[in-house]
């Protein structure tokens, strides 16, 4: 964390940004210079605060993209609340910068190395956490809130005394629990996009070897990964992205920005890759919208506006997300009511014909239209409600798989009946599975049949044919259980 | 604490088993905090067969096999794998953990799982590429599961999640295989495919040391038992050594009871995921 090579490295690579650089620090400059003649001031106003404005929305777009794509990684290994400690453990190491800054003179309020006091005290809140884990037998979730606590409050405490040192200026240093975007300058962009960039590479790099320890870490040790300094290095990215958070959304915050975009991306996407990205995109957009809001209203603090904008697209992903969001699974799962409701129909039916004609083919037409029962008859043969067996009906009929034989009757199309087979097919051979297979009695499987046959796939299916209909693939087995007699119909 | 900076591996690396043992294990001691799991453990066992850990639930039946991998530390003790220790040889070694180790929610899909078991031959920072994949692809022929390649792995059954596990350690091509709990919580028709694969790697001539649960179907599957129950009770044929008087010194008395109740365990119908299968 050499605070003053980076900005200078960094500002090599983001060519875009360098452009305006020396324009930055003027505008650095013009925060403090307030005596400046009135004809500049005017300019200031009209272009420079729009251009505080853009260093600032870049800034904090940037560290959204750094925050997304090594939260994926975060989220995955399931440390996301590690993350909170950690950024928690980074209060007494700025107020511990600030007084030994002001202590060799100065205001203190060197931002680098402010920084650096932030990294060396989340490494060890970090190593606090793993020691209290491994060496004690208390559960992780303790480890995390003593950790986060007893930093959290070592750092209020030495925040106090900061205020009261006679050198040094320690108005403002409280920002860093909340976080204060517009004290951005240039170089702070430069510093978040530069490790935005270390973020975004280091990611692609190591993409095959995060994904394997996030996924197996015992599987990956076995194969000789050397899973300790992986998870270190993944932890150590996101203690850049932490302290380099801190002045734009603050220490309580920062947090919310590395485990937001990622839950939010997972709801769209079941490939790690694309959650990567989508995930640095809703990092990004957070904090661009954010800023941008927060620049807009002054009385809006931008860390809070930023994680605010974040949980919405979150709410937004786990509404509609087409991947798991929750219109798609209730869609789904009304779907296969609807389809489950539709095949115990034809089943019903099956089954009443069977009894009564038998399934020859010769003569089932003249023998269903002798036969064919009426609603009330088809509606007491099982637990539905009225409404759910009409829509059953109704769609049958629109699909031309069922027709009416008389005013009050109803009986199959041929292709009613072959679909009819199908179904009836799939049910009694899963039955036969479970009867031979798993020791159940019969009086019991109708149930667990129900609910499972409708979900059986084609290979099961061809598999439970072959071992247990004996020669014919296409024969019907038996039920094994009785049927309802023709006689007890109601 | 001291054991952070002592490692006994000089010590390891005087004692070596044969080359031609593809396991070979010397006074092994492991424990956890401070109750002992395994006890002076020897084994050595033979090349190209079938080889069946068995005993009661805390036996430290899987974690022989994680100290043997090096995942958990040994308090004393050398293991070496053909001749040299296993962190030189880790390519001739297949691992299969138990399915409950992982969390099968992870955005990755079927393919996916299986390339990890190339990702050494891979090496660091390449991407996995299309001759990767296509590899990948063939050991999940291997196990049937080629339609389901590109299914996340979360929308498997737990059979066919263990049949992706086994297909990753295949696509190791290693010569020595540990498999923790196979066939834990599988349907029937993972159970023969399983069978059937074991049958074929041996076929291959190699070895194959798989941690079982339902000593019904040891005499089938397996022509070499390790019986265990924190030390070794007896290793060897599994007609010699498979016999009741050796099961009872595992078991204790309890093995009319316990047996019954593995064969209705292996028997009944489990949900595909959540239910342990039994690790320690």
């Amino acid at each position: 964390m050499n605070g003053r090579g980076i900005p200078r490295r960094a500002g090599v690579s983001a060519g875009l940004l360098a452009l305006s650089a020396d324009r930055a620090w003027s505008a650095g400059l013009a925060e403090h210079a307030l005596e400046w003649p009135s004809g500049a001031e005017l300019l200031r106003v009209l272009a420079l605060q729009d251009y505080n404005t853009r260093v600032v929305i870049i800034g904090a777009g940037l560290l959204g993209l750094a925050a997304g794509l090594i939260g994926t990684f975060l989220l995955l290994r399931k440390r996301a609340l590690l993350s909170d400690a950690l950024s928690h453990a980074t209060l007494p190491g700025i107020a511990l910068a600030f007084m030994l800054m002001a202590a060799m003179g100065g205001d203190g309020k060197h931002l680098p190395g402010l920084i650096a006091g932030a990294a060396v005290f989340s490494v060890l809140g970090t190593g606090s956490v793993i020691l209290i884990q491994r060496y004690s037998r208390l559960k992780d979730d303790a480890a995390l809130g003593i950790v986060l606590s007893v930093y959290f409050g070592l750092g209020i405490a030495l925040m106090g005394l900061a205020t009261r040192m006679e050198s040094g200026n320690a108005a403002g240093l409280s920002s860093f629990i909340y976080g204060k975007t517009a004290s951005m300058v240039f170089s702070d962009a430069l510093l978040i996009g530069a490790a935005a960039l270390v973020c975004i590479l280091f990611c692609l790099l190591f993409f095959k070897e995060f994904t394997l320890v996030c996924f197996d870490a015992a599987y990956a040790a076995a194969q000789g990964w050397p899973v300790g300094r992986l998870d270190f290095f993944m932890m150590a990215l996101v203690v850049v992205v932490t302290v380099i958070g801190l002045q734009a959304v603050g220490l309580i915050l920062v947090v919310a920005l590395l485990i937001i975009p990622p839950s939010a991306a997972r709801f769209w996407t079941e490939r790690l890759r694309s959650m990567l990205w989508l995930s640095g995109a809703f990092g990004a957009l957070s904090g661009l919208v954010g800023a941008g809001i927060s620049a807009l209203m002054a009385n809006l603090p931008a860390g809070a506006v930023i994680v605010l904008t974040a949980s919405l697209l979150f709410v937004l992903s786990l509404t509609f997300g087409t991947a798991r969001g929750l219109v798609r699974l209730g869609l789904e799962r009304r779907r296969l009511r609807l389809k489950i409701n539709r095949e115990n129909l034809l089943r019903e039916l099956y089954e009443w014909f069977e009894t009564r004609c038998g399934t020859a083919d010769p003569g089932f037409d003249e023998c269903q239209l002798m036969n064919a029962p009426g609603r009330p008859e088809l509606l007491s043969r099982r637990a539905w409600t009225p409404a759910h067996f009409r829509r059953s009906l109704r769609e049958l009929q629109s699909a031309g798989l069922l027709k009416r034989v008389a005013p009050d009757a109803y009986g199959f199309t041929p292709e009613g009946l072959a679909k009819a087979q199908a179904v009836v097919r799939n049910h009694r051979l899963w039955e036969t599975y479970l009867i031979t297979h798993a020791d159940i009695a019969p009086g019991q499987v109708d149930w667990g049949a129900d609910e499972i046959e409708h979900v059986l796939d084609r290979d099961l299916i061809a598999r439970l044919e072959q071992a247990l209909t004996a020669t014919r693939p296409a024969a019907m087995p038996q039920s094994p259980h009785a049927l309802a007699a023709p006689g007890r119909s109601v | 604490m001291l054991g952070l900076f002592f490692q006994p591996s000089a010590e390891s690396a005087a004692r070596a088993g044969p080359a031609d043992i593809p396991l070979w294990v010397d006074d092994l001691t492991v424990a956890y905090h401070r109750k002992p799991v395994l006890w002076d453990v020897d084994l050595s066992l033979p090349e190209g067969k079938l080889i069946a850990v068995v005993g009661p639930n805390g036996a430290g039946k899987s974690t022989l096999i994680k100290s043997i991998l090096n995942l958990i530390p040994k308090a004393s003790g050398a293991v070496s794998i053909y001749g040299r220790p296993y962190e030189l040889q880790r390519h001739l070694v297949g691992y299969v953990p138990q399915r409950e180790s992982v969390d099968w929610d992870f955005p990755v899909s079927a393919l996916d799982v299986v390339a990890m078991g190339l990702y050494r031959k891979i090496g660091w920072f390449r991407p996995v590429g299309r001759s990767h994949r296509q590899a990948a692809l063939k050991e999940l022929e291997k196990v049937g599961m080629a339609p389901y390649a590109r299914r996340q792995i979360s929308q498997l059954s737990g059979g066919q999640q263990q049949r992706v596990f086994l297909a990753r350690a295949l696509a190791q091509d290693a010569r020595l295989y540990f498999m923790d709990e196979p066939f834990a919580g599988v349907d029937a028709a993972t159970e023969k495919a399983i069978v059937a694969l074991l049958k074929e790697l041996q076929s291959e001539g190699k070895t194959c040391v798989v941690v079982h649960h339902d000593l019904q179907t040891v005499p089938s599957y397996f022509d070499h038992v390790v019986l265990i129950n924190m030390r070794v009770v007896a290793a060897g044929p599994t007609r010699d050594v498979f016999t009741e008087e050796n099961l009872r010194k595992t078991y204790g008395g309890k093995l009319t009871l316990l047996s019954q109740a593995l064969h209705e365990y292996a028997q009944a119908p489990r949900p595909s995921s959540g239910k342990k299968g039994g690790g320690e």
